[in-house]
């Protein structure tokens, strides 16, 4: 595992189709960046193949096979955009030997993520959430998840502060680091209610994260809607 | 162990080319009767009763069909494939989600060729590999690996089922997924 990956069973999670569509989100945007885990996710995809494999054949209708190739002439134009793709699905790279990455003018965001926030993260309506901290919420309360790109000056604090779920923060630009250590593009911070800190954004350029906090409702009474305004980052 | 030379996995891919390259109906009738009825089953599974069951899973051939030029054969074996397309829609239809991709060679990152280069033939070898691994799992860890893929289960939604303390589960299956990578160590 990479040293700031998100734990296995997230993985494994991902794999399985067995995530929240934020934690999938974000394990996603991770192993795109990653190879060590987007190895393991590959490998763990293949475990699904495997399984499929076992399973005991389940009788299809009569006639569905002409069903689909009567389906297949009127739509064969291709790219019909059926979210079908997956680790393993993309237009292959030609196995040519040294040529050099030819997509390498594309902003940065993580193909993942561009879906849900574009391709330009600085074009985005952040809000404010006083001092250096701005942040530009999506998703909204899916599945009780809290959902959100956080951008911190470059240099500066986030307050101190603990966590009601577990916060799942992963780097998307620039760097922060925190008592749990450093934390570059790519990297995933795990943080929950044993973890109190404070990251603070390396002083060359802002950085942005993606944050999701996942405190299924665990939110009891008044008094811990009220906290959670505090304490979340 | 080499029961794999006799499976017919690299032949899937074979076939998956054919109709990626030629259009090749025929090819796909034969994977159609292989995996339509295990992504029907996988459905079923899953919580979809027969009709949706057999919609979706007809569905899914229809996008191997038309999205067979973008299998790989060098990063995938054909089963994983349609694994992840049939774990797409199931996503999609039962729980109305989008589910988000990996991108294989993101631009921001080292480009993957390296590192697919000592895996380019052995995706299929892999896959038979593992098939074989996960059949031969102790029944423990079998089941987990099942409940986690085929049942939508979290890790502490299975240790609440199993009266398992979550630590384990998430051992356990740590040691399942521990014997599936050495099984395939020796390919590599
Ligand atoms: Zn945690
Ligand atoms: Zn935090």
């Amino acid at each position: 595992m990479a040293p700031h990956a998100p734990p296995e069973e997230m993985l494994v999670d991902y794999a399985a189709g067995n995530l929240a569509e934020p934690l999938a989100l974000l394990v996603a945007t991770h192993a795109s960046l990653n190879r060590e885990s987007r190895r393991e996710v590959q490998l763990l995809e293949s475990v699904g193949g495997a399984m499929l494999e076992t399973l005991p054949p389940a009788e299809m209708s009569d006639g569905a096979l002409d069903s689909v190739l009567a389906q297949m002439d009127d739509t064969d134009a291709g790219g019909d955009g059926d979210g079908a793709s997956s680790s393993m699905v993309g237009e292959a790279a030609p196995p040519s030997g040294g040529s050099a990455p030819t997509q390498v003018q594309n902003d940065g965001v993580p193909a993942p993520l561009r879906p849900y926030v574009g391709s330009d993260l600085h074009a985005l309506p952040w809000r404010e959430r006083g001092g250096s901290v701005a942040e530009y919420r999506f998703l909204d309360g899916r599945n009780g998840y809290r959902t959100r790109l956080m951008r911190i000056r470059a240099g500066c604090k986030v307050p101190s502060h603990t966590h009601r779920g577990c916060e799942y923060t992963l780097v998307i630009e620039g760097g922060f680091s925190d008592t749990q250590g450093d934390y570059f593009p790519g990297d995933v911070a795990v943080a929950d209610a044993d973890v109190t800190h404070q990251p603070v954004a390396w002083p060359d350029r802002d950085c942005i994260c993606l944050t999701v906090l996942d405190a299924p409702v665990r939110m009891t009474g008044p008094m811990g809607r009220i906290l959670n305004l505090f304490v979340d980052f | 162990m080499d029961r794999t030379g006799a499976e017919p996995t690299t032949s899937f891919a074979d076939l998956l080319e054919a109709v990626a390259q030629r259009r090749d109906k025929q090819a796909f009738a034969a994977l159609f009767s292989h995996f339509a009825p295990r992504v029907k089953a996988y459905l079923r599974r899953m919580g979809a009763d027969d009709s949706l069951a057999e919609e979706l899973a007809q569905d899914c051939l229809l996008t191997v069909w038309r999205r067979a030029h973008l299998f790989d054969r060098r990063q995938a074996g054909v089963s994983t494939w349609i694994f992840t397309i049939a774990r797409n829609k199931r996503v999609d239809a039962l729980r109305r989600e989008r589910w988000p991709n990996v991108d294989p060679d993101d631009p921001s990152s080292l480009t993957d060729k390296s590192a697919n280069a000592d895996s380019v033939i052995e995706a299929a070898q892999r896959e038979g590999r593992l098939r074989e691994a996960v059949e031969t799992l102790p029944q423990e860890q079998a089941t987990l690996l099942r409940m986690a893929y085929f049942d939508e289960k979290s890790h502490s939604a299975i240790a609440a089922e199993l009266e398992l303390p979550l630590g384990t589960v998430k051992s356990r299956l740590r040691l399942a997924l521990g014997r599936l990578k050495t099984c395939l160590e020796d390919i590599r």
